[in-house]
């Protein structure tokens, strides 16, 4: 029964597709959510069937014969694994939550049912990309994300801005997915075979570790990955994909899609094992990506583009974690990150619900009486985002991918992580004090009902006591995540260094995350004075580092200038020139034909004296 | 297998339903001169349908077939038969004649039996060229195919129709006739015989056909057309009625490109092997060079025949790569371009007809006036730029797996091409439909009606069926492909 899970959200997307525009609101809503709350229960229901199986033995359900081709086949097919189990049920859960939050952020909204039309085809091709059993299914589901990215960006379509910014997300995750794309095809073409398993199965008996063949393969597969998952360079697209609804941003540019990338280099992992070049360099544009895009969160104005540049850092965690071989660590991490990155973007939807649409943070404050539930939210979240020790999940996970960056002898990274943590504690306090604290300037004018907040209730709930299936040593040695994936992955490499150091370095990640909120208040209560200061910083890293500039003068204008000149088609110019070469010599000949009989008499006789002075000389 | 002559059946319906459907004369019989056109056109559908359902695709044998002397003097025969590469085209073509009557249904006033008479004689003639087996039967159908279609271009064309039908009649008329001096030279070569399968076995020294296989590739490669014979494409694109630029897309490039596969790779394969590199140059050109020029046109016509000419691009390389997956993929992508730029095309028309304009800028929101067109216009721009789960994507995804074992660079070079495609339909997708309503014209618009919809979901349903189980079609090539590639992997120097 596994394939109902993303069955209904599609069943649902068909009928809002088909009939949507008729439907009213209430009709749109039950469909939409209810679509994809059959989708929660049936992937709940797997889950739990599963998690009784003795052995938690994969189950492999073929569909359908896709392709057969010159002896390579093709079959649509899901798989079910633990890391699939894991994946499956943040999408499905958190999916339903922001569905239902939707029904009453997007109330009144023209497009109220092509909205939930879209989102329910994004929660069918994101469960299609975590179910798969086979590459090309999950490539398939890949690009469906991305096309309802792109349309979920672009959803309030009126303005050109929004288009824009649409159409360069999808074409920027589109050269990553060419990437992607031609990975694929180089690992079908090499080991014969499109089925996940089987194919690592081929690699890993005909690849010794370092083959030239499988860094190829796997640096491909990573340029999908940045792409999808916003890394260094290819991250300028998320902060601009902010331009669609803030449940938009919370479900696809926060929770799931943008950890596809994640989820493939997990699911994909003997390939980097087999690769260590290139799992190196994952580690390295982690570590690169997480503190760069900490940097430019603590510059922004927009508290949309301020959490999306934490999404960015926060994945640049995991890939940090990929890099060291902390494959459960990253699958934690976004399971942690999917809670609280959730609960902060639909708290800071309700934010921006209550303020008729108001984004600038320097015209909000005071809002902590006006909105409690959403104030309230973003202590939690922001804690955990924060990674406040003990109490919070993203402290747990964080601490993870710490000590696993530590244990396997990479101070340097170790070093950007903490670093990172620091700007994520200073960029989260200033959001929080600045909406929330100080003088009230713009008025909450809506309030918001049970339907928006009883998933950040959810969410709060979660964002705390998700931390705590997976616990450091010195605080309950809690095994219960890396026992569950242990069937898919292999033993982290932990340094025998024991507790003692885990403990010391446990301590000083959390001095990063209080520091860092004290460092916050001590800057928010001088704000007046500092303005001036973080003015002129902000010319310097407001504008993403450069990375839009550059790509804009090194790529946009030749190509714009290429363009220009193949606009006429220079080929067709030979043609044209061969037609008015035949025209001119028509012109030429015609000219003779005057009319005139001396002329024509002449001409003759001239020809004559040619051809007999040709003779007499030859 | 069926005792009725199938393949004539398929070639002579819409030819006589064409000339009763002229006999109606002026346009005061209008309704009745398209609903014969239909009539017609449907039952020449329907007898097609057997072909694929009694098609035995375990033998790469010639089936259907019907044989009966001609011109006795120059043993020229009455041969016709289909195979796995040939038979789905048939299909195609009888199936894509039914949208084009139903396009232009009240579109068409003026002239409107000649009109349909033309796509009717057309489509009969065009099955002739994919079923004929006789060197002579195929010249004549396919020269014959070029008139109604230079009709229907230069009569209910735009303003610069005139133009637009010399060069389309005279890039090919070109083409042909080298076609034709080859003809004549394998009919002298092979001792008097006009017969194409025989000409396949026939052995030829390499310099000969080095000969016959370039003076084919003149003539194919301006049917398909390939860079850089493709010039006339866009201009006969933005002249021609919606229907005559669907039967262009859908079916008449696909003329030149069956070409290849029953003319110069049996009749002279090391000639093919030697020159492969230099076609597949030329294919590699055709689809990088060509999406750069489609990303910056701003004639919507012109932006998508461009595009056209790019996945033929795809097509042309997939069978000089000399595999299964290449050849079996190119199949795929040219039944599945008739789906989608038949379908592209269309869509234009369809906005054409209530703006008459082309140009991207005199468009906007129209996705405010016209939700339910700009639905399905989405999903035709996703499958031209081959997203999973359309038609699309098959084809391209089977023709650079191909690229890949046959050489990483090349699939590197097709690969990256994908992201132009992405650009430019997207692009334009975006300028024309989002936004705010743009003029007056965009807000008077009204949305498709239930003909102009049928037509789109009717096409919409092959695009997501071959895009998600391509099986069927894939599975009566596999003879036939295997058998054509034994065939090109054997020498036939002496």
């Amino acid at each position: 029964m596994l394939w109902l899970v993303p069955a209904f959200p599609l069943l649902g997307f068909l009928l809002l597709a088909a009939a949507g525009r008729r439907m009213g609101q209430r009709a749109v809503a039950a469909v939409g959510t209810g679509s994809v709350g059959l989708s929660a229960l049936a992937a709940w229901w797997a889950a739990i069937d599963f998690m009784a199986s003795p052995g938690h033995a994969a189950w492999l359900q073929a569909l359908w014969t896709w392709m057969d081709v010159g002896g390579f086949r093709v079959t649509a097919s899901l798989y079910l694994d633990p890391l699939a189990v894991v994946m499956m049920l943040v999408v499905a859960s958190v999916g339903f939550l922001i569905h239902l939050y939707s029904t009453e952020f997007m109330a009144g909204d023209e497009g109220y049912g092509r909205y939930f039309a879209y989102l329910n085809l994004f929660v069918a091709a994101m469960l299609t990309l975590v179910l798969a059993g086979d590459l090309l299914l999950l490539f398939l589901g890949w690009e469906g994300v991305g096309l309802c990215s792109y349309l979920l960006i672009g959803f309030w379509y009126r303005d050109p801005a929004n288009g824009r910014a649409a159409r360069q997300a999808f074409i920027v995750t589109r050269a990553g997915d060419t990437g992607l794309l031609l990975g694929l095809l180089l690992l079908f073409a090499t080991l014969g075979t499109s089925d996940i398993q089987a194919l690592l199965a081929a690699a890993a008996g005909q690849w010794p570790i370092g083959s030239p063949l499988a860094a190829a393969a796997a640096a491909l597969l990573l340029l999908g990955a940045l792409g999808k998952s916003a890394q260094l360079p290819l991250h300028t697209w998320l902060p601009d994909a902010m331009a669609g609804p803030t449940p938009v941003s919370a479900l696809i540019h926060a929770a799931t899609m943008v950890t596809a990338g994640v989820y493939l280099l997990d699911r994909l992992h003997p390939l980097l094992i087999l690769a260590p070049a290139v799992q190196a360099a994952v580690a390295l544009i982690g570590a690169v990506t997480l503190v760069l895009a900490g940097i430019s969160a603590l510059f922004q104005h927009d508290i949309k583009r301020v959490l999306a540049y934490s999404t960015i850092s926060q994945i640049g965690y995991m890939f940090l974690a990929l890099g060291v071989g902390g494959w459960v660590a990253a699958i934690f991490h976004f399971m942690t990150h999917a809670f609280f990155k959730a609960l902060l973007f639909l708290a800071a939807g309700a934010v921006i619900h209550a303020l008729d649409g108001e984004h600038d943070i320097d015209r909000m404050g005071g809002l902590r009486r006006q909105l409690p539930l959403a104030f309230w939210s973003f202590v939690v979240g922001g804690a955990s985002l924060a990674a406040l020790p003990l109490v919070t999940a993203g402290f747990f996970s964080k601490d993870l991918i710490l000590w696993q960056a530590w244990s396997t002898a990479r101070p340097g990274l170790w070093t950007a992580g903490w670093i990172g943590a620091l700007l994520t504690s200073l960029y989260m306090g200033r959001l929080v004090f600045r909406v929330f604290f100080g003088p009230a300037t713009t008025p909450a004018r809506r309030p918001f009902g049970w339907a928006m907040g009883l998933p950040l209730v959810v969410l709060g709930i979660l964002s705390v006591v998700g931390g705590y299936v997976e616990t450091p040593p010195f605080f309950g040695d809690v095994r219960l995540l890396s026992s569950f994936l242990g069937a898919v992955f292999p033993a982290a490499a932990e340094a025998p260094s024991g507790a003692g150091s885990e403990l010391a370095l446990g301590l000083l990640a959390a001095v990063a995350a209080i520091g860092g909120i004290a460092a916050a208040w001590e800057l928010f209560r001088r704000r007046q004075r500092l303005a001036a200061a973080e003015g002129l910083l902000q010319a310097g890293w407001a504008p993403n580092w450069g990375f839009d500039f550059l790509y804009d003068r090194l790529l946009v204008l030749p190509y714009y200038f290429l363009a220009a000149v193949g606009r006429g088609d220079i080929v067709d110019a030979a043609y044209a020139a061969l037609a008015d070469l035949t025209r001119y010599c028509h012109r030429l000949l015609s000219r003779t034909q005057t009319g005139r009989v001396r002329w024509y008499a002449a001409g003759v006789a001239a020809g004559a004296v040619l051809f007999v002075g040709l003779g007499v000389w030859l | 297998m069926s005792s009725y002559p199938l393949l004539s059946l398929a070639i002579w319906i819409p030819i006589v339903a064409g000339l009763l459907v002229l006999a109606t004369g002026a346009d005061r019989n209008a309704p009745l001169a398209r609903w014969l056109s239909l009539v017609g056109a449907a039952i020449g559908f329907l007898v097609t349908i057997p072909l694929w359902t009694g098609f035995d695709s375990g033998s790469a044998a010639m089936q259907f077939v019907e044989l009966a002397p001609w011109i006795v003097r120059f043993n020229v025969n009455y041969h016709l038969g289909v195979d796995g590469i040939s038979m789905l085209f048939v299909l195609l073509n009888s199936f894509i004649t039914v949208i084009v009557v139903l396009a232009g249904w009240e579109v068409i006033k003026d002239k409107v039996a000649q009109y349909n008479a033309a796509f009717l004689i057309m489509s009969g003639l065009m099955n002739g060229i994919f079923t004929a087996l006789d060197g002579v039967l195929f010249y004549t159908f396919f020269e014959a195919s070029l008139i109604p279609l230079y009709i229907i271009i230069g009569v209910w064309g735009g303003p610069n129709r005139v133009y637009a039908a010399f060069k389309f009649f005279l890039y090919t008329l070109a083409g042909s006739l080298l076609f034709l001096v080859a003809l004549i030279y394998l009919y002298v070569h092979s001792g008097g015989s006009f017969s194409i399968l025989e000409w396949q076995q026939l052995p030829i020294p390499l310099a000969s056909q080095t000969w016959l296989f370039l003076a084919f590739l003149v003539a194919f490669a301006v049917k398909v057309p390939m860079w850089p014979v493709h010039t006339w494409l866009p201009d006969a694109h933005v002249e021609a009625p919606t229907g005559g630029s669907i039967v262009l897309a859908a079916i008449a490039l696909k003329l030149g490109a069956y070409g290849f596969l029953r003319f110069s790779l049996p009749i002279a394969p090391d000639a093919s092997h030697e020159l492969s590199g230099f076609v597949i140059a030329l294919a590699l050109i055709a689809v990088v060079y060509i999406g750069f020029v489609a990303l910056v046109q701003s004639d919507m016509k012109k932006l998508v025949a461009y595009s056209s000419i790019a996945h033929m691009g795809f097509v042309i390389l997939g069978f000089f790569m000399f595999s299964a997956i290449g050849v079996e993929g190119a199949l795929v992508q040219m039944v599945s371009h008739g789906f989608v730029s038949g379908a592209m095309f269309f869509c234009i028309g369809v906005m054409y007809d209530r703006v008459h304009s082309r140009q991207i800028a005199d468009y906007g929101g129209v996705v405010n006036t016209m939700p339910k067109f700009a639905a399905l216009f989405m999903l035709f721009s996703m499958a031209n730029s081959g997203l999973p789960a359309t038609s699309g994507f098959v084809g391209e995804f089977m023709v650079i797996l191909g690229a890949v074992k046959f050489n990483f660079w090349v699939a590197f070079a097709v690969a990256t091409s994908m992201i132009i495609g992405a650009a430019y339909n997207l692009w334009m997708y975006k300028r024309v439909v989002f936004g705010a309503v743009a003029n007056h014209h965009v807000a008077e618009l009204t949305d498709i009606n239930k003909r102009e919809f049928l037509i789109l979901a009717l096409l919409a349903a092959g695009t997501l069926w071959m895009g998600l189980y391509p099986q069927p079609f894939t599975e009566v090539m596999h003879a036939s492909v295997n058998e054509l590639l034994h065939h090109v992997a054997n020498s036939k120097i002496q």
